[in-house]
């Protein structure tokens, strides 16, 4: 495809008339540029508007669509041309999908401030007017071109597997046939979208277009990448964040078979050799002298307690609702408790990596990433090259979480690649991938509540301290000392609470890089109030469902999962001694989602999470596997976090190295998963991380329930868990 | 030093040093990358290929403890009847998320498979218990594998 033109056409031919514009596309078939921004906004911004995913139909009928959200396991290659397919009355396999090349004027994220971003869990939510509307311009513009060319009614005319059909006659045409026509006829300027009760393939389980490569090894991820003549290389980074590179000893490593350089930078070195064994060899080594700077010393724990004294003093006012001083007075009971959640590493099973040739005249980058954008702008800054030079080529993504929406192992793949003659694959051990990741920040919680005296929470208190990734990510977005990321789930609570007053206190760590991690803000806000909410109802010596069903009056769509789960549950059913079931409820993402964990803890404090019921209202489904795959997924991902996530520093040294030492679930520790879909048509909400944030009180709740012990810091502590002898 | 290996039934002749990982030949030396890097410490099971039919680490595998077995990597497990079967348990199931522990999760289920047609889920627990899946599709597998087993036996 040739994109410069596409590129080029899109910013001369603006048009305020709405979403879309046609135009011939390479090859003489239909192109039409849609924009995921609103029109409003684009009547805003006439002169800058830039369509930003494109749609073509060729003329052998294949419809091709250029992607803004990158394929990591999440099924978006699969739930986005669906939306188009819907409307554009095509089946799925004639959809065929390539990735986007960096642009952030066509491809930004319109619900993440037009970053090129995959993310948060909304390329559904983002796509779904826009592409569906793109797919039913482009059937109304072949269906115009047919009835032209037959000279009837387009009433009289119908679409259908990819043809326009003349009932009356019996004619066809097919998409293909009718492509060339169609680029020269207007955009209709208004169209009608399908009603729900006629959708064919959305609600439907799709197979994934994406798993065929994945079964027989011929997927490429980024770290298979091998362009002719590419060496490897890896890498050592201070230990200690900051510090520096003061001296190297590499005669022993020169002197390993197939290493064929050591490159020296300010706060790393490199081994760069024929292949990763010599490369890691050579590494082994080098001897390297390290200049520690200042956080030589730091430790997990100096952090912890700079947060929990942060969280003493006043924040930035994240929500008010009421009198919560009054409320307090007014209580009759009163519950007080603050809560930790470590920093957690994303450990995705592809390790970081990234590809470059640095030339005279370019920079050319081979990565999986989640903001190609980004990597491009940062390939050349750090490459001294204007943005023009340099190419980036997008790869599966072997697990992103949060970690590819960084691009520090780029910048770092650039500065070793301006050392080396040719491409270099520059893969990082596991070690170093544990050790240098931006970590989920570490947070502090102090909450309290009063109760009346029929043990309804009558004032809420909640203030926390941690690191604002959006704040050093997306800096725009952090305003008066807020994000929208740290509070979300903190704030606009489902539950209805008379008084309510929440503060956020940035405070950011000494030395150690924060980012996004699967769940994001709600990784941290969910468990802590949802722990907090069953403190108040053992409190109130009330059950922890119908505890928060009291509340739920207003949010009806909260209630309803809420109840769903517990009866699937059998929330009311007895267990053995030592079995609990635990709950929790959110809306973050644009989902309601409750869970129901049944824990067993065992004589040695050892948990196991046995069974989790999940009941979730999304909005509309897309795909229904889709949705299912998401949630085994990510309450996987939040048990693993629940019971072992810890990121730990001594001497300013990250002490987890590889799985040992951060452990990941196994599949004989996996609980059996059930999950519960609340049909409706609301707009749809976000799937990829909601489980992940919503399983770990649900686990710590049963734990609760199974021993009477309240955790209030994660991961979960065996030993406070041992049964009393 | 070189060595005579035979991959996919295919023979090569490698020169690098003895102590060189397996998995580093078979991608960075041979450019066959279904193999995937994990861990280098046999915690993850990503790079699991099959020495005379028996899942092994080829991370923590030299080249010269090799000898002369057959090797056979993601690429070719297609052509066992137990690779096949997996495969296609996998995606009728809609195993993959991400994929990139795919490649050794099936290694480690076609041996399984090819050794014991009628696994226990103890035993499945215990075969594929080395294999790490951050997407977390432990159910799917799980439901693969008996599927896989139940054409098994139907096939004998």
């Amino acid at each position: 495809m040739d994109l410069d033109r596409l590129e080029s056409r899109a910013a001369s031919s603006v048009s305020r008339r709405g979403f879309l514009q046609a135009g011939a596309a390479a090859g003489g078939g239909l192109l039409l540029s849609l924009s995921l921004v609103s029109p409003k906004r684009d009547a805003e911004a006439a002169a800058d508007f830039a369509p930003n995913a494109f749609i073509r139909i060729e003329r052998d009928g294949q419809i091709v669509l250029t992607m803004p959200y990158v394929e990591m396991g999440q099924g978006t290659y699969t739930s986005i041309p669906m939306l188009i397919a819907e409307e554009l009355e095509v089946d799925l396999k004639q959809v065929q999908v390539e990735h986007a090349p960096p642009n952030e004027k066509l491809y930004g994220n319109p619900l993440l401030g037009g970053i090129q971003v995959t993310g948060n869990s909304n390329a559904v939510r983002a796509s779904w007017q826009p592409l569906r509307q793109a797919g039913a311009t482009a059937k109304a513009m072949l269906v115009a071109a047919a009835a032209k060319h037959w000279n009837v009614d387009p009433a009289s005319c119908r679409a259908q597997s990819g043809e326009v059909l003349h009932a009356a006659t019996g004619r066809k045409l097919k998409y293909g046939e009718l492509a060339a026509d169609a680029a020269h006829l207007p955009v209709p300027d208004k169209v009608a979208l399908k009603r729900p009760q006629d959708f064919k393939l959305i609600g439907t389980p799709a197979k994934r277009l994406d798993t065929a490569g994945k079964v027989n090894g011929t997927a490429v991820y980024g770290i298979d990448v091998r362009p002719p003549g590419v060496k490897i290389a890896t890498l050592a980074q201070s230990p200690v964040f900051g510090g520096r590179v003061k001296s190297v000893d590499d005669a022993a490593a020169k002197a390993v078979k197939g290493v064929r350089q050591i490159v020296r930078l300010d706060d790393a070195v490199a081994v760069v050799a024929d292949h990763m064994g010599a490369a890691k060899k050579g590494l082994e080594a080098v001897k390297i002298e390290w200049d520690e700077g200042s956080h030589a010393k730091l430790r997990t724990d100096q952090i912890a307690s700079e947060l929990e004294k942060a969280t003493l003093t006043p924040g930035s006012v994240a929500q008010n609702i009421g009198n919560v001083e009054k409320g307090m007075v007014d209580a009759v009971t009163k519950v007080e408790a603050t809560y930790e959640v470590p920093f957690l590493a994303h450990a995705t099973m592809e390790p970081m990596n990234c590809t470059v040739h640095v030339r005279n005249d370019g920079c050319e980058v081979w990565v999986g990433s989640q903001v190609i954008a980004r990597v491009q702008a940062a390939a050349a800054k750090t490459a001294g090259m204007p943005l023009d030079n340099v190419v980036v080529h997008n790869h599966l993504i072997g697990g992103g979480f949060g970690r590819r929406l960084e691009v520090d192992g780029v910048i770092r793949a650039v500065e070793i690649a301006k050392h080396v003659e040719g491409p270099v694959k520059v893969v990082w051990t596991r070690e170093e991938d544990i050790q240098h990741d931006m970590y989920r920040p570490y947070w502090f919680d102090r909450l309290s509540a009063g109760l009346d005296e029929k043990g309804k929470p009558v004032a809420w208190n909640h203030r926390y301290a941690g690191s604002s990734v959006i704040a050093r990510w997306a800096p725009p977005f952090f305003n008066n000392g807020l994000d929208p990321d740290t509070t979300e789930g903190a704030i606009d609570l489902v539950y209805t609470l008379p008084n309510m007053h929440v503060e956020y206190v940035q405070v950011e760590p000494p030395g150690i890089p924060t980012a996004f991690w699967r769940s994001v803000g709600p990784s941290h806000t969910v468990f802590v109030v949802e722990s907090f909410m069953d403190e108040l109802a053992a409190a109130a010596k009330q059950d922890p469902v119908a505890y928060r069903l009291a509340l739920l009056d207003k949010t009806p769509r909260a209630k309803a999962v809420l109840a769903l789960a517990a009866e699937k549950a059998g929330w009311a059913e007895p267990l053995p001694e030592r079995v609990g079931r635990g709950v929790s409820l959110q809306y973050a993402f644009a989902t309601y989602m409750a869970q129901v964990a049944e824990v067993e803890v065992g004589k040695n404090g050892a948990v196991r999470v046995r069974r989790v019921v999940c009941a979730l209202d999304c909005g509309t489904v897309v795909n229904p596997d889709t949705v299912l795959a998401q949630i085994q997924s990510a309450i996987i991902f939040g048990i693993t976090a629940a019971l072992y996530g810890e990121i730990t520093l001594n001497d300013g040294r990250v002490q987890q190295t590889n799985f040992d030492s951060y452990q990941l679930l196994r599949i004989d520790e996996a609980p059996a998963i059930e999950v519960h879909i609340v049909q409706n048509f609301e707009a749809p909400g976000g799937i990829g991380e909601p489980g992940t944030s919503a399983i770990v009180p649900a686990v710590s709740n049963a734990i609760f329930a199974a021993t009477g012990k309240r955790l209030r810091k994660l991961p979960v502590e065996r030993a406070a868990l041992k049964q009393p002898v | 030093m070189a060595f005579s290996i035979e991959v996919n039934r295919k023979a090569y002749v490698v020169d690098v040093d003895g102590d060189t990982p397996l998995l580093w030949v078979l991608r960075d030396v041979l450019g066959m990358t279904g193999t995937k890097f994990g861990c280098g410490m046999a915690l993850c099971g990503a790079c699991t290929v099959h020495l005379d039919g028996v899942a092994i680490r080829s991370c923590i595998t030299r080249i010269d403890s090799i000898g002369t077995s057959q090797i056979t990597t993601v690429e070719a497990i297609g052509s066992t009847a137990a690779g096949a079967t997996v495969q296609k348990a996998w995606l009728d199931r809609e195993v993959v998320q991400c994929g990139y522990c795919q490649s050794g999760q099936i290694m480690s289920a076609a041996a399984l498979l090819a050794s014991n047609s009628r696994p226990t889920d103890a035993q499945i627990d215990a075969a594929m218990s080395g294999n790490i899946c951050r997407c977390g599709t432990y159910l799917r597998i799980r439901e693969a594998i008996k599927q896989a087993t139940q054409s098994n036996g139907q096939r004998g």
